[in-house]
C-alpha cells in the first residue's frame, strides 16, 4: 500500500474485526477490505452499497455473468488484484473455471453467450476508451440484450472502474491463490455489504 | 433490475460535499480532473483518471512533498477515480439514451 494509512490508520474496532478475519480465514486481511474500511464514512460504506446493488442486486445477469464483468473490466485495466480477485468468484459462481479464463483471454472465442460477449465487448470499449457511442450500444441490442440488462452491466462498469483506479494507485500487494478463494467464498455468500 | 443511482448520488454527495480532510474545491476539481492547481497533486490526479497503473510511488510521494496529507491525498484519489468512473457511466447511458431514442 501506498499510504500508511490503509495499512495501518484504521479505528480500534475496525483493527479487530481485521484480526478476527485473518483468524477464520487463515489468510492476510484483504487489501480492498482495508481500503473500504479506513474512514467508512467517507468512502467505504457508500461504495459498499454501490457495488452490493450492482453485483448482487435483482438482475437478468446472473451472479457469475456480473463477476466475469468484474474480471473483464478489471483485464481492461490492467488491475491484476481485481483480475484474480472476480476471476474466482466468478469461476466459483458459473462453477466453471476453464469458462471464465477462455473469457478473458479469447473474448471472441470463449464459450459464452453472444449477449454477454457483445456486452463485455461494449464495457471493454467503455472502459478503454472512456467512451462508447450509440452505434455501439445498437450492436449490443442487437445481440437480444435488454436495454435494461445494459444498464444492470454498466453499473458493474462503474463500481469496478472505481476500484481498479483505487487499487492501482495505493498499490495492492496480490496474494496467492488461496486468499482469492477465500474472498470468493465470502462474497458469494455474502455479497459486498 | 439494478438501480445504482440513489448509491451513486450518496456516494458522490459524500465525497465532495461532506466533511473532509481536503478542501471542497480540490475535492471537486480532482472529481472533474480539471483545475487542481498544484502541479503534483495535479499529476497524480490525472494519473488516477486517465493511467491509474502508471501511478507510481513517486507520484504519491510528490504529492506528500507538496504539504498534503495521506488523508488528503486518500480523498483526492477518490474523488478523481470516482469522477472519471462517473463521466464513463454518463457517456454510456447518454449513448443508450440515443440508441433507444430516449434522449
Amino acid at each position: 500500500m501506498r499510504l500508511a494509512i490503509l495499512d495501518r490508520g484504521h479505528s480500534f474496532g475496525t483493527k479487530a474485526l481485521f484480526a478476527f478475519i485473518r483468524l477464520a480465514t487463515r489468510q492476510p486481511t484483504p487489501e480492498m477490505i482495508k481500503l473500504i474500511g479506513y474512514r467508512p464514512g467517507f468512502f467505504g460504506a457508500h461504495m459498499k452499497k454501490v457495488t452490493h446493488e450492482a453485483m448482487r442486486g435483482s438482475s437478468a445477469w446472473s451472479v457469475g455473468d456480473r463477476e466475469l464483468m468484474a474480471a473483464w473490466v478489471s483485464r481492461v485495466n490492467a488491475c491484476e488484484y481485481c483480475i484474480k480477485a472476480h476471476s474466482a468468484v466468478a469461476a466459483r459462481a458459473y462453477g466453471d473455471a476453464p469458462k471464465v479464463a477462455a473469457a478473458l483471454s479469447d473474448l471472441e472465442a470463449a464459450p459464452i453467450s453472444e449477449p454477454l460477449r457483445a456486452t463485455l465487448r461494449m464495457l471493454g470499449k467503455l472502459t478503454r476508451e472512456q467512451t462508447v457511442t450509440a452505434d455501439d450500444m445498437r450492436s449490443v441490442l442487437a445481440a437480444g440484450v435488454t436495454s435494461q440488462q445494459i444498464e444492470d452491466a454498466l453499473a458493474v462498469g462503474f463500481a469496478f472502474n472505481t476500484i481498479n483506479r483505487l487499487a492501482e494507485t495505493f498499490a495492492f500487494s496480490v496474494p496467492g491463490p488461496k486468499a482469492f478463494e477465500a474472498g470468493a467464498k465470502f462474497l458469494l455468500a455474502h455479497g459486498y455489504r | 433490475m439494478t438501480n445504482i443511482s440513489q448509491q451513486r448520488k450518496a456516494l458522490t454527495e459524500r465525497i465532495l460535499d461532506g466533511a473532509g480532510t481536503a478542501s471542497q474545491r480540490e475535492r471537486q476539481a480532482a472529481f472533474e480532473n480539471t483545475g487542481l492547481a498544484e502541479s503534483a497533486v495535479r499529476m497524480l490526479s490525472q494519473k488516477v483518471a486517465m493511467q491509474a497503473g502508471a501511478v507510481s510511488d513517486q507520484d504519491v510521494a510528490m504529492a506528500k512533498a507538496s504539504g498534503r496529507t495521506e488523508d488528503q491525498i486518500f480523498e483526492i484519489v477518490v474523488c478523481a477515480a470516482v469522477g472519471q468512473s462517473t463521466r464513463q457511466y454518463d457517456s454510456a447511458r447518454a449513448a443508450l439514451d440515443a440508441a433507444t431514442s430516449r434522449g
